[in-house]
């Protein structure tokens, strides 16, 4: 957060903060990258933006260390850190032009008046803006004021951006555009990106990594296909999409993997059971599993009763319950969901070993 | 933003009180002081060609236009002050505020005028203050003029001009503030290059109220001004009361309220009237 031009590495350490007697954050410990793209994720109250407030210098933490490059930063002032900031609704200077917005942190810092024209012309055509220089934010779209954000937190080349759920007010189409406009972002400028969302799709398409929250505790922090695949507790695997929960017994170590009992039948998993013995969860995504007429030796898998269908157009979400009365979703071919139901009785539900994962029994 | 049928009807019969003292006890008596200003003491326009031409009236509006102007810069500043600590203080410091706000409300406006005598005159505490610890030999000419006046004026209009400029600062997205200082900002330069080009419809809000309330005063300036500081109010009152030339003391009555009604009109195309209270 120092050098302009140079992305910033950042580490959390024992970062805490209460509100009076409200834990917002607790003990977190946290480092990121030069130049990644960390994404916090949680529901709102999981203290994911209170962690971001912490970096830009706005909250103090009520205990823990801040660094940046290596440098102790717990008490330096938000004016001195100079992270760029995109705030949820933005936050435009409403009495200055698109051109004045994107100058303003330039003018503080008492550039030239033909580097501040340089600078602001480039990062107008960067962010596909020309022909608004002179309007005022209120005059602009909601898309187009999000790119005048984060113009103005980018044309300074903080070393770290941070970005407060810039896309909340945005509808579904152009929050798509813009998501890929920041990839490319991000990508250009190569500044570390942290990036704060509850919404867990946007949290793994955009991320090198993301840092998952929930009531005030970093629970796990891993690239997108390690926490979507490998969550290591319930509360990342069921935020991170939709996930079938079914109770396995006398789960213990055995080749390559473990093995364990559900629903009566032998199941195999290819995960390590070193931490879970006994009684677990086993979890699967629901495009994970398969609808198969019958059961085959040496393949997972328990019968079901096919209850429900959705169509989705591609694919078909289709519910069943076991023989034990657990409710389970897949996601199936069309034609796979229609044979089933007509079926009416019972089906075999099936998936590959290395796809289901063991989470410790009961709690979170 | 309108309701149904039944709701504005409801509202208006509501105001129509209101709205009914005001045409029986100011608007048609008014009409009344419009015709003197044509009719007295003969028919014509004789009294607004006297308007023109009359030195002494000419320069008690000069005055008048002025005085208001200075008490307006004074107390949109103080008031400005206030606010902010009113607004964005700490607990302890808003209550402080309020209540700097608040108690002259209580005060008749009389009792305040006296007081700042007591406090102003050559006797007062003042003089005698800064006699006691040498600063001055002589005592200074606070009261029975112009300065006085506006001393009195200023502390009256504080508190009127503080709500509109409350309002504005209320309504101010604190984001924009946080995200001066993230890019680099210092709070001084973040006050004067954001919150208080944010604040704008409060100040001209603000300056309008106390601008248009000043035109009118009548006791603090006849009060601290000791008859050297006439302002328009005090000429009409000569005029009616003392010597009976209600032709002349009508048509500048008149002309106030033209000129009043007019700021008012620009007043309220900047800002809401829910926004002065």
């Amino acid at each position: 957060m120092q050098q302009p031009g140079r992305a910033a590495e950042i580490k959390a350490n024992g970062i805490g903060k209460s509100f009076g007697s409200f834990r917002a954050l607790d003990n977190l410990t946290l480092d990121i990258g030069r130049g990644e793209f960390l994404t916090l994720l949680g529901p709102s109250g999981s203290g994911k933006t209170t962690f971001l407030m912490i970096l830009a210098g706005f909250v103090q933490p009520s205990e823990g260390k801040l660094f940046s490059d290596g440098v102790d930063i717990t008490n330096r002032p938000a004016e001195q850190r100079a992270a760029g900031m995109v705030f949820q609704g933005y936050a435009l200077f409403p009495h200055m032009s698109v051109e004045q917005n994107i100058a303003f942190p330039l003018k503080v810092r008492k550039k030239s008046t033909s580097e501040i024209k340089n600078r602001v012309g480039e990062m107008i055509e960067r962010v596909g803006l020309n022909g608004h220089e002179k309007k005022l934010p209120a005059q602009l779209s909601g898309g187009q004021q999000q790119r005048v954000a984060l113009a103005r937190a980018l044309v300074f080349e903080p070393g770290v951006l941070l970005l407060d759920e810039p896309f909340s007010a945005l509808d579904k189409s152009l929050r798509g555009q813009m998501q890929a406009e920041m990839k490319r972002l991000h990508q250009e400028t190569g500044t570390t990106f942290v990036f704060v969302t509850h919404d867990q799709s946007e949290a793994l398409a955009l991320s090198s990594r993301v840092a998952i929250f929930n009531h005030g505790k970093l629970l796990q922090v891993g690239r997108p296909d390690e926490v979507y695949n490998r969550p290591t507790n319930r509360f990342v695997a069921e935020f991170l999409g939709e996930i079938n929960m079914l109770p396995v017994k006398g789960v213990r170590p055995a080749d390559n993997g473990a093995t364990g009992l559900c629903e009566d039948r032998a199941v195999n998993m290819r995960c390590k059971a070193e931490a879970i013995k006994g009684d677990a969860i086993l979890a699967i995504r629901p495009e994970d599993m398969s609808i198969a007429p019958e059961a085959f030796a040496n393949q997972n898998g328990i019968a079901a009763t096919a209850v429900a269908s959705t169509y989705l157009g591609a694919a078909t979400k289709l519910d069943l319950t076991t023989r034990q009365g657990a409710k389970v979703t897949v996601s199936v071919p069309n034609e796979v969901a229609a044979a089933a139901l007509s079926k009416g009785n019972s089906v075999w539900l099936t998936w590959p070993a290395e796809k289901g994962f063991l989470l410790p029994d009961g709690g979170q | 933003m309108r309701g149904p049928l039944s709701d504005r009807m409801g509202a208006a019969l509501l105001m129509a009180p209101l709205l009914l003292f005001l045409i029986l006890a100011y608007a048609w008596p008014f009409l009344g002081v419009v015709k003197w200003s044509f009719t007295l003491p003969t028919p014509g326009l004789g009294q607004y060609h006297a308007l023109l031409t009359d030195d002494l009236v000419q320069s008690v509006f000069i005055r008048t236009l002025r005085i208001a102007a200075i008490v307006t810069v004074v107390s949109v500043t103080a008031a400005y002050a206030i606010t902010v600590v009113w607004v964005r203080g700490s607990p302890a410091q808003r209550v402080l505020a309020e209540f700097c706000i608040l108690v002259p409300f209580w005060i008749s406006v009389l009792t305040r005028a006296f007081g700042w005598v007591a406090l102003l005159s050559n006797r007062g505490l003042i003089n005698t203050w800064l006699q006691s610890i040498g600063f001055i030999s002589e005592p200074l000419t606070l009261v029975r003029n112009e300065f006085g006046v506006i001393v009195g004026m200023s502390h009256f209009l504080i508190p009127f001009a503080v709500f509109p400029l409350a309002s504005a600062m209320r309504s101010l997205d604190e984001r924009v503030l946080l995200a001066a200082r993230g890019l680099g900002s210092s709070r001084m330069r973040t006050f004067w290059t954001v919150f208080v080009p944010m604040t704008r419809s409060g100040i001209i809000g603000s300056a309008l109220i106390t601008f248009v309330f000043s035109l009118g005063f009548f006791v603090t300036p006849a009060i601290l001004g000791g008859g050297r500081s006439v302002m328009i109010a005090e000429l009409i009152y000569l005029r009616i009361f003392q010597s009976p030339d209600w032709g002349l003391g009508a048509a500048i009555s008149v002309v106030l309220v033209v000129f009043v009604g007019a700021l008012m009109a620009l007043l309220f195309r900047y800002v809401k009237p829910k926004q002065l209270v």
